[in-house]
């Protein structure tokens, strides 16, 4: 299943960041995964929050640039060679990351982490046949 | 003080010969011109159909003034004066909206390029005996070129090194103990700020003179170039229009530039008005080509701001001398020696969809040389989180403003609604190098 992510556009400004984090805290929204991609003089924030539409809402009616982005929570053993074991599935299928990063808290006793893939629906297929959990969009607000 | 000259009986004639020479060479333009599309009409508005309805140097005032948009709309023959046959080289510079402007040569007007450029560097008292380091712009820029002939008619060793690749500078100017170098005074500037990096001192090399021109600069800074080099500096004045350099040089005496008048009738005028204003005052440029056959032009607007010294020189040219440009009658900028309207930055960065509606453009001293910071809003709706995307738009407006404004600025990526707004004229560019 996918999961909407959150692209936040950040100019090289002091408190930027923080403009983000204190209007979402103040409207009770929760962030459950975040990463700041860097450029030379701009950032993009990218979060995966409990109420994603009505944070969307929020942010783009304070003048924020931002955008929902398809991603996919996979759920990865929390052992040695737990990551390795997907990403070797991933290469054997040539099913390119984009990027990836990590959730803040568990769901079970297995870590979560955010992929973007360039071809969503056929990295969605191989792990559904490889018998790996992805999180659900009604999860995420249970965490 | 020895004084050279390079044609002394043009340099120092007499200002009664002067006038009379500049009359007839008047009229010999206006015939030509009325054989270019442009003037044709335009002259004839005014009832002028032949050199001879010029009977005074007064009367050039019934011509209208051409300006910088004649040159564009009439892009790119509908100011040749010969048949394109009788062409042996075109120079363009970069227009405000994408529309260059262009000036056509014959092998005689390259002649009497070259020979106006002579005189200037004879005038500094270089010689054939000076190995010279050409450090401007080739091509279609008029500096390179311009000097290079002169230089090679005067005798000189010309290394045509062209501007950028400060090592290599450095390498050559060491390598062939250059003399003189031609240079734009930032340039100048930088070069010497990179001299401990690249393991030169001033002793490795054997440099005398420069001539420093392309950009206005100040007599602060032509002081602190001669002081840090330890060599004389002389100003350059010259503009595409008027062939480029060699319009306007120092002489020995480092006060004020001898503008050619056999080859460039002068005129100083209230840039508002357009009466002309009294010797000493400042106002604009305006030249008409006396010696011109391709590209005749005829009272040509410069929007350079100076004004005249009629005093006599001590070095017995006859030639009256231009104070130092003091700045320009429009918004043109000059950036490490390259003019730019800000109307061209506009044109690039508005044509780009990710572009939003506001976008600004900051110069500031980055150590001698300029530096240029154009910063864009982005459009929402065009945002879709990935970065690789907003580098490879940030290098795409980069590439872009290369092709037409020939600089490659710096760009950054601003949110929407956050570059200032302006009610009313918006205040574009944001100039915080220092005034002259």
């Amino acid at each position: 299943m996918k999961i909407a992510q959150i692209s936040v556009f950040l100019e090289n400004r002091k408190g930027r960041l923080y403009d983000v984090c204190a209007l979402l805290g103040k409207n009770k929204i929760n962030i459950r995964a975040l990463t700041v991609a860097e450029s030379e003089d701009f950032g993009v924030l990218r979060i995966v929050v409990d109420k994603p539409q009505e944070a969307l809402n929020l942010l783009r009616a304070n003048k924020f640039t931002a955008n929902f982005t398809d991603i996919v929570a996979v759920e990865v053993d929390d052992r040695p060679g737990g990551l390795a074991r997907i990403l070797k599935l991933l290469q054997s299928t040539n099913i390119n990351v984009e990027y990836m990063y990590g959730f803040v808290e568990k769901f079970s006793n297995k870590a979560l982490l955010v992929f973007r893939f360039e071809n969503i629906d056929k990295a969605l297929e191989v792990l559904k046949k490889n018998k790996i959990k992805v999180v659900r969009k009604d999860q995420i607000v249970k965490i | 003080m020895e004084i050279k000259y390079f044609d002394k009986k043009a340099e120092t004639v007499e200002r009664v010969q002067l006038r009379k020479l500049q009359l007839a060479r008047l009229r010999k333009t206006v015939d030509s011109a009325l054989k270019a599309q442009f003037y044709k009409s335009r002259l004839k508005k005014c009832g002028i159909t032949s050199g001879k309805d010029i009977k005074s140097l007064e009367d050039i005032k019934k011509i209208p003034f051409t300006t910088k948009d004649d040159l564009r709309e009439t892009y790119p023959n509908g100011l040749l004066a010969v048949d394109l046959e009788e062409v042996v080289r075109i120079h363009t510079s970069s227009g405000t909206t994408g529309t260059p402007t262009v000036i056509h040569h014959t092998r005689d007007d390259l002649e009497s390029w070259t020979e106006l450029v002579a005189r200037c560097i004879v005038a500094s008292g270089a010689s054939r005996k000076d190995i010279f380091q050409n450090m401007i712009g080739y091509g279609l820029f008029t500096g390179g070129l311009g000097l290079h002939y002169g230089a090679e008619r005067v005798g000189m060793t010309v290394i045509p090194s062209a501007s950028g690749n400060t090592k290599r500078q450095l390498q050559l100017m060491k390598d062939f103990g250059t003399t003189v170098i031609h240079a734009t005074p930032s340039y100048a500037l930088h070069i010497h700020s990179q001299f401990a990096e690249n393991n030169v001192s001033l002793e490795d090399l054997k440099l005398k003179k420069a001539f420093l021109g392309a950009e206005p600069y100040s007599e602060n800074t032509r002081r602190k170039i001669e002081e840090i080099y330890k060599i004389d500096v002389y100003n350059s004045y010259g503009l595409s229009e008027m062939n480029g350099p060699g319009v306007s040089f120092e002489c020995v005496y480092k006060k004020d530039m001898h503008t050619w008048e056999d080859a460039f009738l002068m005129e100083i005028i209230n840039s508002k008005t357009g009466e002309l204003v009294k010797d000493g005052n400042q106002g604009e440029i305006v030249f008409t080509t006396l010696c011109r056959q391709a590209t005749p032009l005829l009272r040509y607007r410069t929007r350079d701001l100076s004004c005249v010294n009629p005093e006599p020189c001590k070095c017995k040219r006859t030639h009256r001398r231009i104070c130092r440009i003091t700045g320009r009658s429009d918004d043109m900028l000059i950036v490490n020696g390259v003019n730019v309207f800000p109307s061209q930055i506009e044109e690039v960065v508005m044509k780009i969809p990710e572009v939003g509606t506001n976008y600004q453009v900051y110069l500031e001293k980055e150590g001698a040389l300029d530096k240029m910071i154009v910063k864009v809003e982005i459009y929402s709706k065009m945002f879709k989180g990935d970065v690789a995307h907003l580098d490879r738009l940030k290098n795409r407006i980069r590439e872009e403003l290369h092709a037409s404004i020939i600089l490659r600025p710096h760009v950054e990526l601003h949110e929407p609604g956050s570059l200032p707004v302006f009610e009313g004229k918006a205040k574009r560019v944001v100039d915080s190098r220092p005034k002259l």
